[in-house]
């Protein structure tokens, strides 16, 4: 075993690059599940918003028209959820459930005539002076925008949820949708927009692994990051400052158990694989974990 | 024989033709030359034969489902082409004697039951004479999928040559668990040029560490399964390229005609199953021609990538000088050759 190969300032750079993707699709379910909606589509919104970001990114050269092509992608599946549930009064994890087979059988068909093709480049940016800053520097001022932009939505989310009216509104819709509707708050168009905002961000994580992480197309891409971002949200408490732990010690591990593995550790293999998983539940139940908001995967409607 | 009592009926429809497949039939490696090998074989007999397929089928028992509705639904041949599908295809062929099976890359078979599978590691050493002769750093990066012995195969004939044209070379191997995950590869080739690999080798299906490694620059890779030339002049330098078009042409034929039997093969460079990738201009003159000359010395079957002597990892002898692996030790290999650092998971 030779340790000293880690070198840890790079370790903790790729940490925040690998939990970026899920992160970004954690984040928008948060908003979505905090508005009383359960929406199990995460995983098929995320691989659509990877293929609707590549074809974007390589059809104009731009990677950011991508980034904006996934999110629009992203909320418009997730709007076909939202119309379904919010308004037909579909069951909402049967849904979802098949918002995900959806979602990663249409990229698959949009995704023909991308494989093998190149995305174009998402150099990183090197923020002046704060990037110069030594070990600091590299780990967190260096990298391609979009990794700010997920701690930025964080940052965004928990401020829009506490310390705004429109905050105050949509928890109010999601912890008793019967309570707000009898205060006069349109319930379906505040979720509707919660919907919206959780599809995008679901593409924007898809297409971070279509034109950043990987960078390419090929189907079924996401491999499961969908799902991981749905138990995050749950085993953080749905808060956001403990989601963006829960993902950053996911993305942590993940990083981690790879290095011990090149460094030759003596600990079976099989161990340090489902140690990503393993981590992120115990550190998140051991803090506790919030109460789901009391509407969570309730059908509503005004007459009832 | 029972071929033959069966002819009369299936002479007069199409031969039917299933493939199962691990990975989607769009991940440009292993999965993808499998369905070059179904659409040639489509090209070869046109409407004679009717190809169905249903693709990232869990090597789990979903697989023993799908294989049931493909033989209910009236397949002639059933290719199952990945090595976790093994008992699994057992168990269908008990069940539908009347349906031939054909497993790639196991070793059990049965009267309905045939394996094929491709001498994979003779590609293996071409690439380990370009990595250990390329190699600055002298870390050779690996990404493994699962510790079967195909793919340790793979391993320790890559070292072998690399070590034979460069004796300080390390390799430093990680196991993904996984056939296909493009993050989770990517992340472990990043890893692996991280920690100093300037070479990557790969036994997983995308090209997602093909694109980590021309990302970070300087480092080269090979294409796995498929040629993945579009990676080229690097970092992809040269590759290992599956053939499976004319076993597939072949193994129908025989359907047609009556003559199926079960039957094991395992074919290799020389018989064109394995296929070495165009070596890019990015490989010195002197390394592309000895490598070249490997691939075609192992061709005409002048020199086999296993000879001895070769001890094991433990110190202990495997082959005495000159002597030369047999297919049943290959075929279940479980042990790394001596030099290689670190244990395989059990």
């Amino acid at each position: 075993m030779d340790l000293s190969a880690i070198n840890p300032i790079l370790l903790l750079a790729s940490l925040m690059v690998a939990a970026t993707p899920i992160l970004l699709a954690a984040i928008g379910e948060l908003v979505v599940e905090r508005a009383g909606v359960l929406n199990l589509g995460v995983e098929g919104m995320m691989i659509t918003g990877a293929i609707c970001g590549f074809a974007v990114a390589v059809g104009t050269g731009s990677p950011w028209l991508g980034f904006m092509g996934a999110a629009l992608g992203g909320a418009l599946l997730s709007l076909l959820f939202g119309v379904l549930t919010q308004y037909l009064l579909s069951n909402q994890v049967a849904t979802g459930l098949a918002l995900t087979l959806f979602g990663l059988g249409l990229s698959a068909l949009m995704g023909q005539g991308y494989i093998g093709i190149k995305a174009p480049a998402f150099p990183d940016i090197h923020i002046p002076l704060l990037g110069d800053i030594p070990v600091i520097g590299p780990i967190v001022f260096q990298h391609d925008p979009l990794v700010y932009v997920g701690l930025l939505l964080t940052g965004g989310v928990w401020w829009f949820l506490h310390k705004t009216r429109g905050g105050l509104i949509l928890r109010a819709v999601g912890e008793n949708h019967d309570a707000a509707h009898a205060l006069g708050y349109k319930v379906i168009k505040v979720r509707m927009l919660a919907i919206a905002f959780g599809g995008a961000c679901a593409g924007l994580g898809g297409a971070y692994l279509s034109l950043v992480r990987v960078p390419q197309w090929t189907e079924g891409m996401t491999a499961g990051a969908g799902w991981i971002a749905l138990a995050i949200v749950v085993f953080a408490g749905w808060k956001p400052w403990r989601l963006l732990l829960g993902a950053y010690l996911f993305g942590g591990v993940t990083v981690l158990q790879l290095n011990l593995q090149a460094a030759g550790l003596a600990i079976p293999v099989e161990y340090l694989s489902m140690s990503p998983y393993l981590a992120t539940i115990v550190v998140l139940v051991i803090m506790s974990a919030g109460r789901a908001p009391g509407s969570l995967g309730r059908i509503f409607h005004a007459s009832r | 024989m029972v071929a033959s009592l069966g002819m009369p009926a299936l002479a007069q429809d199409k031969t039917k033709v299933g493939f199962v497949f691990v990975g989607p039939v769009g991940d440009g490696g292993w999965t993808y030359e499998h369905n070059q090998g179904r659409l040639a074989l489509e090209a070869e007999f046109g409407d004679a034969v009717e190809t169905v397929f249903v693709e990232s089928v869990p090597e789990g028992p979903d697989a023993e489902r799908v294989m049931t509705q493909m033989a209910l639904g009236g397949a002639d041949l059933i290719f199952t082409t990945s090595f976790g599908y093994m008992d699994q295809t057992m168990n269908i062929a008990a069940k539908f004697p009347d349906v031939k099976f054909e497993h790639a890359t196991g070793f059990k078979r049965a009267d309905n039951v045939s394996t094929y599978s491709a001498r994979f590691y003779e590609g293996r050493a071409v690439q380990g004479h370009i990595a250990g002769s390329m190699t600055k750093s002298n870390i050779v990066g690996y990404i493994g999928s699962f510790p079967i012995p195909e793919v340790i195969r793979g391993i320790n004939s890559a070292y072998l040559h690399a070590k034979k044209v460069n004796p300080d070379v390390e390799f430093k191997i990680v196991w993904a668990y996984t056939w296909f995950d493009p993050a989770k590869e990517a992340e472990a080739a990043t890893v692996l040029i991280e920690q100093g690999a300037d070479v990557i080798l790969q036994h997983t299906d995308s090209t997602a560490p093909q694109a980590a490694a021309q990302a970070a620059g300087n480092v080269i890779t090979f294409g796995q399964a498929s040629d993945m030339a579009e990676f080229g002049p690097t970092p992809r330098v040269s590759s290992i390229i599956d053939n499976w078009a004319p076993y597939y042409i072949a193994r129908t034929k025989a359907v047609m005609d009556g003559t199926w039997t079960s039957t094991d093969t395992w074919d290799g460079i020389g018989a064109g199953m394995v296929g070495i990738g165009e070596i890019t201009d990015a490989v010195p003159a002197e390394v592309k021609a000895s490598a070249e000359a490997l691939r075609d010395q192992i061709a005409a079957g002048d020199y086999h990538p296993f000879i001895g002597p070769i001890n094991k990892q433990d110190g202990s002898a495997w082959l005495a000088d000159g002597e030369t692996a047999d297919d049943g030790t290959l075929a279940g290999m479980n042990f790394y050759v001596e030099g290689i650092v670190g244990d395989i998971p059990q």
